[in-house]
């Protein structure tokens, strides 16, 4: 206990009240850092968000040689502690002790990808200004030795005045000495490797000054701050981080204008300076044999990024991951249905009939496992997504789509997010994290819903089975009319991309600087776990407010209640649901719709797959599942308007394919968007120009149909 | 001999010289260390001619030939 105190009398700092000591994980994007925390931390973490921020928060802990717990904060990678993303501000914040939620950390691991030790070590002297204690780990030496580069620890070690392990995390080779190294009590704070030059110290005083009234932080960081803020072009802040106060910054603007009329680079200046350093070290701890001729990422990228066989691969890498998508998913996707029916089933047998049961059974049961039946798909996603980044593919994917991208405004990084929409737009707005730039990135999420998702295919089933009353009619104009779906979701996508980006979203065309990486063996674990905390998270997110919106859309279509004697459809009718069809009536009327279909319309408001079933209710179809859609498809074209003629014509049907190509009729995507946008503002934005598209696209459609005599 | 680094064939490498008056990319770009004096390689150009890969101090970066064009290089065969 004498040691405790005593170590952190030497910190001056508490990273955690309790005395636990508290370590940040730091690296590159790529350096590994992650494999290595899961493999300190294991099952024991917890992931969330950063308080106010859409930044990715994880905390783990591990025990010490001597058995203390050991706690463990994974930051986001980054190149350079100057940020230019909430990412990179949260870094930054967490580093200098300004975020409100948590404690300065008391030291700092750096994981370095031993293979690419320069640019690396840049981010680490950033580390080492801040004045915590640091271990290095120096990452993927069997990487660097196969690119004929050998580094020496020890070397290093001299070099930098701070302990190094070598380590290859995806082996857990070198785990047991970083624990040493992390539960050792004596652990000196660093020496600052690099100083600004002289025409920089009056500059950096200043700031100090100006800094130090409000901080009580140490010295070195202090003015690790103050060159941090004379090294950013713009300052980024965050929501839950203190502010570095007004004045620090206007003293550096007011250096810089001056720097800037003298043409003296102070921002070239600090980076080239901090690299003499680093390249000199490098120098002497790293030999690099030369003419090892091409690697072997090198000769995979020859085809993989081929101008032929490059979109080859990536139409296969594509086809794959749908394929798995809707078959692998099958089965899951049956066992949760039949787990809810028998679920259901349960229920309805043990309670005795009432309200209640009907709550429970047709309410919640029914409501939840409507959505619950996707998850199967998302977690396929999840996982293809989680293996197509390890393995770095997706920067490659990245770099063949970014042309195409770039017509509308977008970047290579959101071709991913948006094609995996087309299973599911949950998943697809969870992956649009990897997008830096937040404006690319909430385009992308605002316009993802567009691409036509798996749970519109029960719709747009239905809908065709309904237009093309014959059998005769060719399969292919089925498969066309499909087709036309899909390409008006994304024609329409792309569309409001260009659009959100020349008027929402005006400024400068973001930058697509990507470092493309090795190709890794990704580590199952990892993309597991990550898929696995994914999933759990969307069902804490959406879960209740799914399971409450199906409480209200049981509650609309059961009361007022009926008497016994009245059939299902006809009880349906006099509900709440009823009457707010009826009432819907003449706004959906133009478009075609009676109030039995704007029943269909709000009951899968919060799930589109709903329609199929709600529908057969209203047209009281008791839909087995072994007759596929056949009654139904019967019981639609009897269905007539009060004055006899058809209800579903051609027409009728193809404009409700319309609309739902665009409705947003998912309250998952809205709670997803929420939580990624962090406020309502957004998600309420996208319900409202998604729906109102809808409705003026399918208004167009069965008005100019019926003008051409279609109708 | 006054290039930008878009201007170079794949294949060819070039020094670093100076960025762009007004470079948008520079910061990013020198703190991932393409500096004046750094040695850069063009790889590749992407299936569609833009971004284009390059090497540079052992690793590889992907960059819009707009943002290249940014990046002023002397370069190592400057006999034409």
């Amino acid at each position: 206990m004498a040691d405790r105190v005593k170590s952190k009398s030497a910190f001056h700092l508490a990273g955690d009240p309790s005395g636990t000591p508290v370590y940040a994980f730091v690296g590159n994007p790529n350096s590994g850092k992650t494999t290595l925390f899961n493999a300190l931390t294991g099952m024991r973490q917890k992931v969330g968000n950063y308080p106010g921020v859409t930044v990715e928060r994880k905390v783990g802990e591990f025990f010490s040689q001597h058995g203390h717990p050991i706690r463990v904060i994974d930051l986001p990678g980054a190149y350079s502690l100057v940020a230019r993303s909430p990412d990179e501000a949260i870094l930054r914040d967490v580093l200098l002790g300004r975020r409100l939620e948590m404690h300065r950390p008391d030291r700092v691991v750096c994981v370095v990808d031993a293979s690419n030790l320069e640019r690396n070590l840049y981010l680490v002297f950033q580390v080492l200004e801040l004045g915590l204690p640091t271990i290095l780990v120096l990452n993927m030496i069997d990487q660097a030795e196969r690119k004929g580069v050998a580094v020496d620890p020890k070397a290093l070690e001299r070099e930098l005045g701070i302990p190094v392990v070598a380590c290859q995390a995806n082996s857990g080779h070198g785990l047991v000495p970083l624990k040493v190294a992390m539960s050792r009590i004596d652990l000196p704070p660093p020496e600052r490797p690099w100083l600004p030059g002289k025409e920089l110290k009056p500059a950096v005083e200043e700031i100090v000054e100006a800094l130090e009234g409000r901080s009580g932080q140490e010295r070195s960081t202090v003015q690790a701050e103050a060159i941090l803020i004379l090294s950013e072009e713009e300052h980024v802040r965050v929501a839950g981080s203190v502010h570095v106060g007004d004045r620090a910054i206007e003293v550096a603007r007011r250096h810089e204008a001056e720097w800037e009329a003298r043409a003296f680079d102070w921002r070239g200046e600090i980076v080239s300076s901090r690299y003499e350093s680093i390249t000199g070290i490098c120098s002497r701890v790293m030999r690099r044999e030369r003419n090892l001729g091409p690697s072997v990422s090198d000769r995979i990228d020859s085809v993989v990024v081929h101008p032929i066989w490059g979109w080859a691969t990536l139409a296969a890498v594509m086809t794959v991951l749908f394929l798995a998508i809707f078959t692998l998913a099958e089965y899951p996707m049956g066992l949760i249905d039949s787990m809810m029916a028998g679920l259901g089933s349960m229920v309805t047998a043990w309670m005795p009939p009432g309200d209640l049961r009907s709550l429970i059974v047709d309410g919640a049961i029914a409501g939840v496992g409507g959505v619950v039946i996707f998850l199967p798909q998302i977690m396929i996603l999840f996982f293809f997504v989680g293996l197509l980044e390890a393995s770095g593919y997706m920067a490659r994917a990245a770099f063949i789509m970014d042309r195409l991208m770039s017509r509308v405004g977008l970047n290579g990084k959101s071709f991913i997010p948006l094609l995996s929409s087309f299973a599911c737009a949950i998943p697809g707005i969870m992956a649009t994290r990897t997008i830096e730039d937040p404006k690319d990135r909430l385009v992308t999420i605002l316009v993802a819903p567009l691409m036509s998702c798996s749970a519109r295919l029960p719709v747009y089933l239905l809908m065709i089975a309904a237009l093309i009353p014959s059998e005769r009619v060719p399969i292919m104009t089925k498969v066309g009319i499909m087709s036309l779906m899909y390409i008006l979701g994304t024609g329409a996508a792309f569309g409001f991309a260009w659009l959100f980006k020349r008027v929402l979203m005006r400024g400068e065309p973001s930058l697509m600087i990507i470092e493309l990486p090795p190709y890794r063996r990704p580590s199952l674990r990892n993309v597991v776990m990550q898929m696995l905390e994914r999933a759990s998270l969307f069902l804490r997110k959406a879960g209740t407010i799914i399971l409450g919106i199906s409480i209200v859309l049981w509650f609309l279509s059961t009361y007022p209640k009926s008497p016994e004697s009245v059939s299902s459809s006809e009880a349906v009718a006099q509900s709440f649901a009823g009457h707010i069809g009826h009432a819907l009536e003449p706004v959906i009327e133009p478009l075609g719709f009676d109030w039995r279909i704007g029943i269909g319309l709000i009951a899968s408001f919060a799930a589109r797959e709903v329609f199929v079933s709600s529908i057969a209710v209203v047209f009281s179809v008791d839909q087995g599942d072994e007759e596929g859609l056949t009654p139904l498809r019967q019981a639609l074209l009897a269905a007539e308007w009060p004055n006899g003629s058809p209800l579903f014509t051609p027409l009728v049907c193809f404009t409700l394919m319309v609309f739902y190509v665009f409705a947003m009729q998912c309250v998952s995507t809205i709670v997803i968007v929420k939580r990624e946008t962090n406020s309502w503002r957004w998600p309420l934005f996208q319900l409202v120009y998604l729906t109102g598209t809808a409705y003026v696209v399918s208004l167009i459609v069965f008005q100019g149909g019926r003008l051409l005599g279609l109708g | 001999m006054s290039l930008n680094l878009s201007e170079l064939d794949v294949g060819a490498t070039g020094i670093v010289r100076a960025f762009a008056e007004g470079s948008r990319a520079a910061m990013r770009l020198r703190e991932m260390g393409v500096l004046p004096g750094t040695e850069v390689r063009i790889v590749r150009l992407a299936p569609l001619g833009d971004p284009i890969e390059i090497e540079v101090r052992g690793f590889r970066l992907s960059l819009r030939k707009t943002e290249a064009a940014e990046i002023l290089i002397e370069s190592d065969d400057s006999t034409d």
